[in-house]
């Protein structure tokens, strides 16, 4: 049931990706995207799936989970390709069907369109599903922390995040639990119309709401009671440290950028 | 209404790298007027198994028939099976969600489409055997202390009536006069007829309550019988992870010192025993 929605994905094995600084795969991640973009040919496209695949089999992926982020974005992906397909214009006619042309440019455009779109989701996925959603924090708030010195608040950025999705698996358990507990009363959430369903959800909301309240403030007290005060002066049980991995992965990507742009 | 579970298992998350085996090849039969208390460490699967007996949760394999009907085959009324399998969870004082402690009782029977005259007596029945002071009814659940409040819950399962009542860990957390209390309430219920399942981790509740104890051991039906034959391997608990009674255990202890007494489940049965072991030397306790 809530169990099934994957949030942050993380897919918990250990690999060689799995173990890269989560900075540099931050930044390899934004790199990879441009790179993407710098592709003007069908042919530059070749290196960016061989990266894919090959991050995939090194962070020991299977290739159908990373494809599984692309469910949802599968109406935009056939728009894309709709819209491009039959509105880019250019001469070199291949169909004409009444008032529907396709042409040769247009269907290059559309095909280019969309597989950038599949190589965008398909390498934040695999940033999302090889780091786990607590060291990603990590590395993004050292990332912004330069920011610092013009009054951005780094750290307690990234404790809200950290905090926040700390507690989306523990407040779904908790949710599904209540609606069991519900369920168990002769509740039903799973039929009638909008009106009824809402109303239906409020012996769940509610008691969610308070002990979500509840933790928070339960949160707070252990948090004060362990002396936090912010990022000042904190240091970190886990220091971020750039290994020879971490060069070999920024070679890769540089390798797969450079060929890119080249083609 | 018996209850039985014929093979069943339940895999969470089957074909994920998150897959975990809760119950593997569960069969038992839990027959009318028995208060079955179902054991076992933590996670061996108790919660897992009580949600299987009214079709919260689905077995991956094997059946699980209420009455003779087996409950997860299509067309099968989960509503009704759902009043008659009666189901308090753990720390259940969190599914209180109403303005009054009244309301939140009358939530079950309403969903069962009850009103009016009907609706209000089955609430006040359901009030009067939580023994709760009678000012609470009109309350904010949210006023109540932890111990009232999940008597409230309790309450508000028992509106409905149920032929069948699971207690999933209903004395966790409270203190021990909320404890004596609970208990107390669910002995009253076993005797006016109500079948009772009660999973916990007080081994002397068990041993004074249960007419049968079903041991689990990561997931699989370790044990069951009457508490006498289930105590009896307290090595085997013991190696699981579980306690056995007070009781029990200074029978234990007695005879290595050399006295000698049966395994004894209540405080009676133990002083008979001992008085008796003293009395007539290795005389037959």
């Amino acid at each position: 049931m809530l169990k099934d929605i994957t949030l942050g994905q993380f897919y918990p094995v250990d690999s060689f990706v799995h173990r890269l600084d989560p900075r540099i795969k931050i930044i390899l991640t934004f790199a990879f995207i441009v790179g993407v973009f710098l592709g003007g040919t069908l042919w530059a496209y070749i290196p960016v799936i061989a990266f894919i695949y090959l991050a995939a089999k090194a962070a020991h992926l299977p290739i159908k989970m990373l494809l599984k982020g692309l469910k949802p974005l599968r109406f935009i992906l056939i728009f894309t390709f709709v819209l491009n397909l039959f509105f880019s214009g250019g001469d070199t006619v291949l169909v004409k069907l009444w008032f529907i042309v396709i042409s040769k440019e247009g269907l290059m455009t559309a095909i280019r369109f969309s597989a950038r779109l599949v190589f965008l989701v398909t390498g934040a996925s695999l940033l999302t599903l090889t780091t786990s959603p607590v060291v990603l924090t990590d590395g993004l708030e050292r990332l912004l922390s330069p920011l610092r010195k013009i009054g951005f608040p780094a750290h307690e950025l990234a404790m809200m995040m950290t905090i926040a999705l700390r507690f989306i698996p523990t407040l779904l358990e908790e949710a599904d639990k209540i609606m069991k507990a519900q369920m168990a009363r002769g509740a039903d959430f799973e039929s009638g119309n909008i009106m009824q369903r809402a109303k239906a959800m409020i012996p769940l909301l509610v008691p969610l709401f308070v002990s979500a309240f509840r933790r928070a403030g339960d949160l707070a007290m252990a948090m004060e009671a362990r002396c936090y005060h912010g990022g000042e002066g904190r240091t970190r049980m886990r220091v971020l440290k750039i290994t020879k991995n971490d060069w070999i992965a920024v070679a890769v990507v540089a390798a797969m950028i450079v060929l890119t742009s080249l083609l | 209404m018996p209850i039985v579970i014929e093979n069943m298992s339940h895999v969470y998350q089957p074909g994920s790298p998150f897959k975990a085996d809760a119950l593997t090849d569960i069969s038992l039969t839990i027959e009318d007027g028995e208060l079955l208390a179902l054991i076992g460490h933590t996670g061996s699967g108790k919660s897992t198994l009580a949600q299987h007996l009214n079709g919260l949760l689905q077995p991956t394999s094997g059946r699980v028939l209420v009455n003779g009907q087996d409950i997860n085959e299509k067309g099968t009324n989960r509503r009704a099976l759902r009043q008659q399998v009666g189901l308090l969870f753990q720390y259940a004082e969190y599914q209180l969600f109403e303005e009054t402690v009244y309301k939140d009782i009358a939530f079950g029977p309403k969903n069962q489409g009850l009103t009016g005259d009907e609706l209000d007596r089955r609430v006040r029945e359901a009030f009067a055997l939580v023994h709760l002071p009678e000012d609470c009814l009109e309350k904010s659940p949210f006023e109540l202390s932890g111990g009232q409040m999940r008597r409230v819950a309790l309450a508000g399962v028992l509106a409905m009536k149920p032929s069948v009542l699971v207690l999933d860990e209903p004395i966790a957390g409270l203190d021990p006069r909320g404890r004596e209390e609970l208990m107390q309430i669910i002995d009253e219920l076993h005797d006016k007829g109500v079948t009772i399942v009660l999973i916990s981790h007080n081994m002397d509740d068990v041993a004074r309550m249960a007419t049968k104890v079903a041991v689990l051991d990561k997931g699989c039906l370790a044990m069951h019988g009457t508490p006498r034959e289930v105590f009896s391997r307290g090595d085997e608990l013991e190696k699981m992870g579980l306690d056995v009674p007070q009781t029990v255990q200074l029978c234990r202890q007695l005879r290595r010192g050399g006295m000698d007494v049966p395994d004894c489940l209540t405080d009676e049965e133990l002083a008979q025993a001992i008085v008796s072991a003293l009395k007539g030397g290795k005389a037959d306790a």
